[in-house]
């Protein structure tokens, strides 16, 4: 269960005691409650679910295991064994940018 | 094991009209076929289609009705009364007809300002206007305070198809191109920003449009479109479900080819909701045949409203009446109809 | 969007899918604990890419389906009361109680809204003081700060119209049912991202040493999946049974302190009935004592509704991983996501509507 999606805190604010922020994902922007994660800065990834973000994202833990994970696929590239799984279509794919 | 003997909880029979039932999902099939179509069959009604084609003293006519209900009645890019005229427009003008005549009967609730009636009326004013048809009967009624939402609007279509086209739900061959003419999902999810408990700023709006200029265009480059429809509710998952069903043909998809807004993206992930089942008011979905797919799709491309077109995918003979979508990292599911309204979830 | 895009490559996933395959020896049975796991397994067709003999079966978790039947029944009764108005998350208003769904309660008429956020409770609250505004409070951990907020924030504001009905459960009481279930065919869990970035993982340290499992915290995306699968995997052919963290961006080991200890001032541990499954000791939340006015099942005299469910559908085996839907008589054909017989098919979350939903009717051999 449990939703989580990745979003930009976009500006803190303070609701009667409350700290909540806008939190933007893809285009657009949403109210969400920053209580649970009080380190975090304008700027800041963090996961929101249900309106609350949950954690902040490591950004610097982030881009270190993607690093990995994409070093780990080139030496899988250089072995021979095929695999049955054909990359996607072409590349005019998925999200128009917003006017 | 004889059926509801296996089940801790009974099967919902259904008593009462559900949302769901006007979802455009499989709740509405089941009404439109177990309960309209069973009483009303006829060839014209049997076809399914989001119009009839009548044939008239030698003359064709597209003839369609629908009706509007909308919270709010005002949204971004739009209101109830641009939908109300395009979206009949579009009935009419997916079955490759020019638009001519509207009829629109008003339920009024009691308590709604005049200022926002004067507003959906001159909204659909402009809206008749850009799409040439002229509205020419209606009725009104006023029903007590509570007991309508504001302004309900059923408008009622009739063209003219001046060609000796054959475009419906039924005529998908294998081999067949499907084409979409732009991003997905952008109405829905102008409605759902402003829901109260669910809203959200953005810059998404309402996609709401007259879509017949579009349609004249793709029907100039060629006449070997076999199948339209305007994925409205349920959206394009909805849409091509019946296409596959009524045609008998399976279809396969490439998810990635499916545009869509990075905004409606944003909202869609959310809520827990997916593209291909949000609604568009001012989209089509073409079914072609392969061999003027790209002159289709190149004419689709210089019309202001299909800018974004693209092809999404192409019908097959296998698996008959599924369609299989091939999904981002190459897995391949089956896209199912919708069960009914679509529900933000946080699971 | 950043941090969902990249995670759904496809170069990556044929990439880690080799990977996968060079370090499999052996047939094995995974779980992935969490339904947002078993969503995206299925939206994006993860287990139709993974070599045949891993076979992956579906967890409990899904807080939706595991909501007891008598607690719907309660949230009816409560959301039919004229002076109410219920909220509950969109998931929750399909499932069905012992005559019908939220949803249907809605159409006879009741003030049934779907809310994004609890905190949207409290404005409903101050905007209809004449109204008892009620909160169905479902979830794991996951959703427990969330939930903790209202029910805290409507107590330091004074706003006496809001009450919630919880039915919280926790997951590691739940994956310790499956393991000492003597039907267990699960040798290695991906674990559920989002409930350890609340709660860390060190729960998740004491059922792997015990238990002698893998136990790999995976995020959500096709990617994170992949990646957890491979770590498992790896782990099981080397003989190893540690937890590990494929989600490093979003889960440390101790987790959030500042919403573990609001939940610990909210709510306390105790016995919670899982639908499909029963009574589990320590297995959820209640309110803590000086909440006890928040609670809409004092509030509202809903005590005495008891509903048993006769237990003839094979839901409580497919939650605990020991059957797939597919195994079920009535699948697909009785019992469908519109007319759900069990707690698997209630949610587009469970595992049978999950397989119905995405087309999984076939029945794939199934090893081990």
């Amino acid at each position: 269960m449990c939703l989580g999606i990745p979003g930009q805190v976009v500006l803190l604010e303070n609701a009667g005691g409350l700290r909540m922020g806008k939190v933007r994902f893809g285009g657009i922007v949403r109210d969400a409650c920053l209580e649970y994660v009080p380190e975090v800065a304008e700027g800041d990834y963090v996961i929101v679910h249900a309106g609350f973000a949950i954690s902040r994202v490591d950004e610097q833990e982030a881009a270190r295991t993607y690093q990995l994970l994409e070093e780990m696929g080139q030496l899988a590239e250089l072995d021979q064994a095929d695999v049955d799984v054909e990359p996607g279509g072409n590349d005019s794919a998925g999200s128009k940018p917003d006017g | 094991m004889m059926p509801g003997e296996a089940c801790p909880v009974p099967v919902l029979g259904h008593k009462q009209i559900v949302l769901g039932h006007g979802s455009g999902g499989k709740l509405t099939q089941d009404l439109v076929e177990k309960l309209f179509l069973a009483n009303f069959s006829n060839d014209y009604l049997d076809r399914l289609d989001d119009q009839a084609v009548l044939e008239v003293n030698g003359s064709r006519l597209a003839f369609t009705t629908d009706s509007f209900v909308v919270t709010p009645i005002f949204f971004p890019g739009g209101d109830i009364g641009h939908l109300a005229i395009n979206g009949t427009v579009n009935d009419l003008a997916m079955s490759g007809a020019t638009p001519r005549f509207i009829a629109a009967a008003f339920i009024l609730e009691e308590g709604l300002v005049s200022e926002d009636l004067a507003r959906v009326v001159q909204s659909m004013r402009q809206a008749a206007e850009e799409a040439g048809v002229l509205l020419v009967t209606g009725d009104t009624k006023v029903v007590d305070r509570g007991k309508g939402d504001q302004v309900f609007i059923t408008t009622t279509g009739l063209g003219v198809l001046e060609r000796p086209v054959k475009i419906s739900a039924d005529q998908a061959r294998p081999g067949d191109r499907v084409l979409l003419s732009g991003t997905i999902g952008d109405h829905g999810m102008a409605i759902m920003s402003r829901r109260e408990g669910l809203e959200f700023e953005g810059p998404i709006e309402s996609d709401t449009a007259a879509l017949h200029t579009l349609v004249a265009g793709m029907l100039d480059t060629s006449e070997q479109i076999h199948c339209l429809r305007d994925p409205t509710r349920g959206g394009v998952a909805t849409i091509l479900n019946e296409i596959a069903a009524r045609s008998q043909v399976g279809m396969e998809l490439e998810g990635r080819s499916v545009p869509v807004r990075e905004s409606v993206k944003g909202a869609c992930e959310i809520l827990g909701l997916d593209p291909l089942y949000v609604a568009n008011e001012g989209k089509l979905v073409a079914v072609v045949a392969p061999e003027v797919a790209d002159a289709v799709l190149e004419r689709m491309r210089s019309h202001p409203l299909g800018r974004h077109s693209c092809c999404i995918g192409q019908v097959v003979a296998a698996h008959p009446r599924r369609v299989l979508l091939k999904t981002e990292i190459g897995g391949t599911r089956v896209l199912d109809v919708m069960l009914g309204e679509p529900l933000p979830r946080i699971c | 969007m950043k941090y969902l895009d990249e995670y759904r490559d496809a170069d990556l996933a044929r990439r880690l899918l080799k990977e996968i395959q060079q370090v499999q020896r052996r047939p094995w049975v995974l779980m992935e604990v969490c339904g947002g796991q078993t969503h995206s397994i299925v939206k994006y067709g993860v287990d139709d890419l993974l070599p045949r003999d891993i076979e992956l079966v579906h967890g409990p978790g899904c807080p939706v389906c595991v909501t007891p039947l008598e607690l719907i029944d309660k949230a009816h009764a409560i959301a039919a009361r004229r002076d109410v108005i219920f909220c509950s998350f969109g998931d929750m208003l399909r499932v069905p109680g012992s005559e019908c769904d939220l949803l249907t309660v809605k159409s006879r008429g009741a003030d049934v809204r779907v809310v994004y956020s609890p905190l949207d409770c409290l404005k409903l609250a101050r905007k209809h003081p004449e109204k008892q505004v009620v909160f169905f409070a479902i979830g794991f951990e996951t959703t427990a700060p969330a939930n903790a907020m209202l029910v805290w924030r409507a107590k330091q504001e004074g706003i006496r119209n809001v009450s919630v009905l919880v039915s919280h459960v926790l997951v590691p009481p739940a994956i310790e049912a499956i393991l000492d279930s003597p039907w267990n065919r699960v040798q290695g869990f991906l674990g559920p991202g989002h409930v350890c970035a609340i709660m860390g993982y060190r729960e998740y340290e004491e059922i792997s040493a015990r238990y002698k499992v893998p136990i790999v915290i995976t995020g959500f995306e096709p990617v994170d999946l992949l990646e957890g699968v491979l770590m498992t995997i790896r782990q099981l052919e080397e003989g190893q049974a540690r937890v590990e963290n494929q989600y490093v961006r979003a889960v440390t080991r101790e987790g959030n302190q500042a919403a573990q200890e609001l939940v610990a001032k909210v709510f306390e541990v105790g016995e919670r009935k899982w639908r499909g499954v029963g009574p589990i000791p320590n297995s959820g939340y209640r309110l803590r004592e000086e909440f006890s006015g928040f609670d809409a099942e004092r509030r509202f005299d809903v005590a005495a509704i008891d509903t048993q469910e006769p237990s003839v559908c094979i839901s409580g085996e497919v939650l605990r991983g020991v059957r797939k839907p597919h195994d079920c008589p009535a699948f697909g054909n009785d019992c469908t996501p519109e007319h759900p017989l069990g707690a698997t098919m209630v949610s587009s979350e469970g595992a049978c509507a999950a397989y119905y939903l995405y087309g999984r009717r076939q029945k794939t051999t199934v090893g081990g």
